[in-house]
């Protein structure tokens, strides 16, 4: 706060009309907080609701046009072909299948992961390795993803690492498929389920932990009737994270995932090679839906609090 | 807690284990960009610092570098005015809507790319009839990019009050003083972090770019998407995702340590 004090010799040079301008329309803005606000929210509210809501609602009205299977144009003309197609196509059945299938998969090998390290974290760890856990598990949240993905490519290929380490025990790589994709993406939202469970523990109070083994409770039986019912919002609140973002994924699946067809590949083909746009619009409200149906089911727990 | 020794070693076993989960892929990857194999075999049959000459001296991964910072740069700038506006709006003053509003500034983070990505391209090219390119890069990264520097000042701006600044106002200061003397040096650190925090993220994004990107522009994370799937660029692709990590990486630690040393 010693910049204060320099605000006097500022005002001298300025010439008097200007500063009595400014003047009158800091004393206006002063009496007018409405003014106030309408200019703060004017800017914002123009960019996200004219670029980003009105893009998803014209993404909704995309679904229910066509295009014309000659030129490629896009044709204006009310029908439900897209969603129709989408919903009774046994194509889209087995993807979605698939795609839920590996957000499921990927949820769960994350909450696994997740438990004990958070566990580790929070309760057993002296404040200084507790702090650089901390750090390292979030340094790698903001390593690009990209370069995530990469990795696993070049540790999932012929000849990696994994063929590498497993090799002589008579392993190999799952190579680039389902299995693959599950596992990268497993990989790359681990440290999303880790932050969530990690601040629910820390929220549990030591004394309970320790009433429940003075009561003699051994402990694995400590965890499972006292720390997992008070944790459950922040592993639904990591969950989500791992389930929304695989559902909507298709870099890494292409990168891993060989020809496994998800979701996000479909949408993504429909926009670059196959060009149908309406198409791609309709795919892409399954996994909105699917997200929206979840998000309404854990809404309930007090996770969404939690994120 | 107590714990007994075996749940201890167990736990600690875990932790390691988990640790190294994270990080070998990450070492993999930078020991990679060393190796004299133009595959990704393992272990390197050699080190070479070969690849890094030839990548810091490839047009394509320079002009893609200098896209990255330019588009990251625009879109924080963006992402600063409208972030900060938002979060004196959220926090100075109560109005109907008000939750919607907050709603709607996670949305873009919060929905799946894909998603988000889709309905941009949408937009553009059927609605508006616009060309993709930098215009279209930069509105699309600007659009989720607010909501970091949204996320630091709005926790800034809760922490400090506004005690000083009705002190500056009795004090017969107006409004622009006031905010030049007295807001703007209390959120100044809050800003610099979000907009660091944005400029990784952007220059980060891959999903949301490949549907606002077009033919014509190429970013970092494009070129290296478009340069792993050709043979023997494995190489050069490795040094070009180092890179990455540390450009990404730096922003993050000094926004970090800015946070941190300010809540003391």
């Amino acid at each position: 706060m010693t910049t204060v004090s320099s605000s006097a010799p500022d005002r001298v040079g300025e010439s008097p009309v200007r500063a009595s301008l400014a003047r009158r329309g800091s004393v206006f803005l002063y009496r007018h907080a409405k003014v106030r606000l309408a200019l703060l929210l004017s800017a914002p509210l123009f960019w996200l609701g004219l670029v980003y809501i009105a893009a998803l609602v014209a993404l909704l009205i995309t679904a229910f046009w066509t295009v014309d299977s000659f030129t490629g144009e896009i044709i204006i003309e009310w029908n439900i072909t897209n969603i129709t197609k989408v919903v009774g196509d046994a194509l889209y059945h087995a993807v979605t299948l698939r795609t839920v299938g590996a957000a499921l998969l990927v949820t769960a090998i994350d909450i696994v992961i997740a438990l004990p390290i958070a566990f580790f974290m929070a309760k057993v760890a002296s404040r200084g390795v507790q702090r650089a856990l901390v750090i390292a598990i979030l340094m790698p949240l903001w390593a690009s993803y990209l370069v995530k993905a990469y990795a696993w490519r070049s540790i999932l290929a012929q000849d990696g690492i994994i063929d590498w380490m497993f090799g002589p025990l008579g392993g190999s790589s799952p190579g680039y498929g389902f299995e693959g994709a599950v596992l990268t993406l497993a990989y790359l939202w681990l440290p999303f389920v880790i932050l969530p469970i990690y601040t629910a523990l820390e929220r549990v109070p030591d004394s309970l932990l320790d009433a429940s083994s003075d009561l003699g409770a051994k402990t694995g039986s400590t965890f499972r009737h006292i720390v997992l019912p008070l944790i459950v919002p922040g592993i639904i609140a990591g969950s989500i994270f791992s389930f929304s973002l695989t559902l909507g994924d298709y870099i890494a699946v292409k990168i891993v995932g060989g020809a496994t067809q998800m979701l996000g590949t479909l949408v993504y083909s429909n926009v670059g090679v196959a060009n149908n746009l309406p198409l791609a619009a309709a795919i892409s409200l399954i996994p909105l839906a699917i997200i929206f149906v979840y998000l309404g089911a854990v809404r309930r727990t007090g996770a969404l609090n939690n994120l | 807690m107590r714990l007994s020794m075996t749940s201890k070693i167990g736990l600690w076993v875990t932790t390691a284990l988990t640790l190294a989960f994270i990080y070998v892929p990450i070492l993999v990857v930078v020991l990679n960009s060393f190796s004299t194999s133009r595959t990704l075999s393992w272990p390197p049959p050699g080190f070479t610092t070969e690849w890094w000459g030839k990548a810091l001296t490839n047009a394509g991964a320079l002009s893609a570098i200098s896209t990255s910072l330019i588009v990251a740069a625009a879109s924080t700038v963006i992402a600063l005015l409208l972030g900060t506006a938002l979060s004196f709006a959220l926090h100075r003053f109560s109005f109907f809507g008000k939750s919607t509003v907050n709603l709607l500034v996670v949305l873009p983070i919060a929905l799946p790319g894909i998603v988000t990505g889709i309905a941009l391209n949408n937009a553009f090219r059927t609605m508006l009839d616009m060309q993709l390119g930098w215009f279209t890069i930069i509105v699309a990264h600007a659009t989720f990019c607010v909501v970091t520097v949204f996320n630091n000042v709005f926790a800034r701006l809760r922490r400090v009050g506004t005690s000083l600044e009705e002190a500056s106002s009795d004090l017969g200061a107006g409004i622009w003083t006031t905010f030049r003397l007295v807001t703007f040096p209390q959120i100044r650190s809050a800003l610099f972090a979000g907009g660091l925090l944005s400029f990784a993220l952007s220059f980060d994004e891959i999903i949301v770019t490949t549907f606002t990107a077009g033919s014509g522009v190429q970013t970092l994370p494009i070129f290296i998407l478009d340069n792993m799937f050709r043979p023997n660029q494995a190489p050069i692709v490795a040094v070009v995702a180092v890179v990455m990590i540390l450009i990404a990486i730096v922003p993050i630690y000094i926004a970090q340590r800015l946070t941190t040393t300010d809540n003391r």
